[in-house]
C-alpha cells in the first residue's frame, strides 16, 4: 500500500535556514547541510528545500548549493524557489532534485509547467499554491505570500492539473509557523479538484493535526515548526500516525 | 575496481545515482560517450523525463547501438532506473508511439487511477514483491518492503517471466523486470535508503 509521506520543509534564506511565521519574520535555524545530514539519518520520507527570497530578490535559484546539499542527500529531494525557465528545471534535476517546484511563476510564466513536463515528465514537476484568507475566503497569494490574486485554490489546482504538474504542495500563509493545525477546508476543496496527489503544508503542530490533513484527502503533510523547533521527530510522529490508522513507512 | 558507466544523456538527476553508486563502494563514471561503454564492467541508465525524448537523445549519440552491443551481445550486467527501465520495453507511449530498446517484451502506459488507488502519479513510499526473476537483485531484502515511486508511467510485460517484481498500486504493475544480465526497477534505488543501497549493491555484485 502507498505510505503517507511525512515531509520536513527546509525554509532556507539567504545563508542559512529559517522558520517562517505568516510567511514574513522568518529565523535562521542553522546549516542547511546540517539539517540534511539529519534528516538523512533519520530517514526521512522526502524533504522539501524552498529557497524563500529568491524571487522576492529577482533571483534564479541557488544552482551550486543545491548541487552541493544534493551530494549528502540520499532521501527524495523537492527544491523550490526562483524558479522561472525550463533551464532552471534543467539544472536543478541535473544537480539532485528529483522534484522541482514552481510558485509564482506558475501565474507570472503560464506556459513553464507545460514546457517542464513534456521535457522532463509530469512527476517532477510540483506547481506551489500559496493560500491566503482573504475576507474569510481562501485566495491563492504570490511571490512568497506577499502578493494576493483573486484566484481560488480549487480553480488554480484544476488548471495546473491540466498543464501536466505532476503534485500540488498547498501552504497556508496565514497558518505557516503557527503550529495551529492546517487549512484543512482548502485541503478537502483542492484534493477533490484534482487527481493528482496533494501535499499539505502550513500549521502542523501535532500528529493529530497531521492526520486531519490526511483524511480531507492529503497524499502527504509537510511540517517545519515541529520538526525544527520540538521535541518531535518524524519517526515519533509516524508511530502515533499509525496507531491511528494511516499507512506509514516506519 | 568495480567500473560503473552511468549513461547520461542531458536530462537526469546523474548526481545522485553517481553518489549513491560512490556510496556502495563502486566506481562510478557519468559518460555520454558510447566507447566508455566498452571499458565498463556494469552500465546503469538512470532517467527523467519523457520517453520519446530519451530515445532520441540514446539514439542520435549512438547510445542505443552501443548498449545493444554491450549488453544484449557481451552481456554485461545493466541497471535502468525509473524512465531507464521504461527504456528497455518495445514500445513507449509517453510523447507519442515511440520505438525503445526492445529487450523486454511489453509496453509502457500511462497508469489508470482505481478506486482503491484515485491519485496518478504514483509519488511515495510503496511495497515491492520480488518475484523468482528478481531472486538475485533483491537477495536478502525483505518481501514487501518500502521503495521510492515518482512516475505517472509503468511497463506492461508481455512475458510473465520477465516480470522481477510487483507493486499494487492501481490494480498492480512491474515494479522491477528482468531479461538476461538486463535488470529494470521503476522506484529509484538512489533515493531508498538502506533498502535501496543494498539493491544496489546486489546489482555490483552480479
Amino acid at each position: 500500500m502507498l505510505k503517507t509521506r511525512i515531509i520536513p520543509t527546509l525554509l532556507y534564506r539567504d545563508f542559512g535556514l529559517v522558520k517562517g511565521v505568516g510567511f514574513d519574520s522568518r529565523r535562521a535555524v542553522g546549516g542547511a547541510m546540517q539539517a540534511i545530514k539529519v534528516y538523512n539519518m533519520r530517514s526521512v520520507d522526502e524533504l522539501v528545500f524552498l529557497d524563500v527570497t529568491a524571487t522576492l530578490q529577482g533571483r534564479g535559484p541557488d544552482v551550486d548549493l543545491i548541487d552541493e546539499l544534493a551530494d549528502d542527500c540520499f532521501m527524495p529531494l523537492t527544491v523550490g524557489g526562483g524558479v522561472r525557465t525550463v533551464e532552471h528545471v534543467r539544472q536543478l534535476l541535473r544537480a539532485g532534485a528529483d522534484k522541482v517546484a514552481l510558485g509564482t511563476a506558475i501565474i507570472e510564466e503560464p506556459d513553464l509547467i507545460e514546457q517542464a513536463a513534456s521535457k522532463f515528465g509530469s512527476q517532477c514537476v510540483v506547481a506551489v499554491l500559496d493560500v491566503c484568507r482573504v475576507d474569510g475566503q481562501p485566495r491563492i497569494s504570490i511571490r512568497s505570500g506577499s502578493t494576493p490574486t483573486e484566484l481560488e485554490p480549487a480553480e488554480l489546482a484544476t488548471r495546473v492539473q491540466e498543464s501536466g504538474a505532476g503534485e500540488i504542495l498547498l501552504q497556508s500563509v496565514e497558518r505557516d509557523g503557527s503550529m495551529d493545525g492546517y487549512d484543512i477546508e482548502t485541503i478537502r476543496l483542492v484534493a477533490e479538484a484534482v487527481s493528482i496527489p496533494v501535499i499539505a503544508s502550513g500549521g502542523a503542530g501535532s500528529g493529530a493535526h497531521m492526520q486531519a490533513a490526511v483524511e480531507a484527502g492529503a497524499s502527504a503533510v509537510s511540517a517545519a515548526s515541529i520538526f525544527h523547533y520540538t521535541e518531535q521527530t518524524p519517526l515519533e510522529v509516524k508511530r502515533e500516525l499509525a496507531s491511528a490508522g494511516v499507512p506509514v513507512r516506519l | 575496481m568495480n567500473n560503473v558507466a552511468i549513461v547520461d544523456y542531458g536530462l537526469c538527476n546523474l548526481d545522485s545515482v553517481r553518489r549513491a553508486v560512490e556510496e556502495c563502494g563502486a566506481n562510478p563514471t557519468v559518460t555520454a560517450d558510447p566507447a566508455d561503454l566498452r571499458v565498463a564492467d556494469r552500465v546503469i541508465l538512470p532517467g527523467v523525463g519523457s520517453f520519446d525524448v530519451a530515445m532520441e537523445h540514446l539514439r542520435s549519440s549512438g547510445m542505443a547501438d552501443e548498449l545493444d552491443q554491450q549488453v544484449r551481445g557481451e552481456q554485461i550486467p545493466f541497471l535502468g532506473i525509473c524512465l531507464g527501465m521504461q527504456l528497455m520495453m518495445n514500445v513507449g507511449t509517453e510523447g507519442g508511439e515511440t520505438k525503445g530498446l526492445g529487450w523486454v517484451s511489453g509496453t509502457v502506459e500511462l497508469l489508470v487511477p482505481t478506486d482503491d488507488d484515485p491519485r496518478v502519479p504514483h509519488v511515495g513510499w510503496n511495497d515491492v514483491e520480488p518475484t523468482t526473476a528478481g531472486s538475485e537483485l533483491f537477495d536478502g531484502i525483505d518481501h514487501g518492503s518500502d521503495f521510492y515511486f515518482v512516475h505517472s508511467y509503468c511497463v506492461r510485460c508481455d512475458e510473465p517471466s520477465e516480470v522481477a517484481a510487483l507493486t499494487p498500486y492501481t490494480g498492480g504493475f512491474a515494479s522491477a523486470v528482468r531479461s538476461g544480465s538486463a535488470y529494470g526497477v521503476q522506484f529509484h534505488p538512489e533515493k531508498s535508503q538502506t533498502v535501496g543501497f543494498a539493491l544496489l549493491r546486489n546489482f555490483l555484485e552480479i
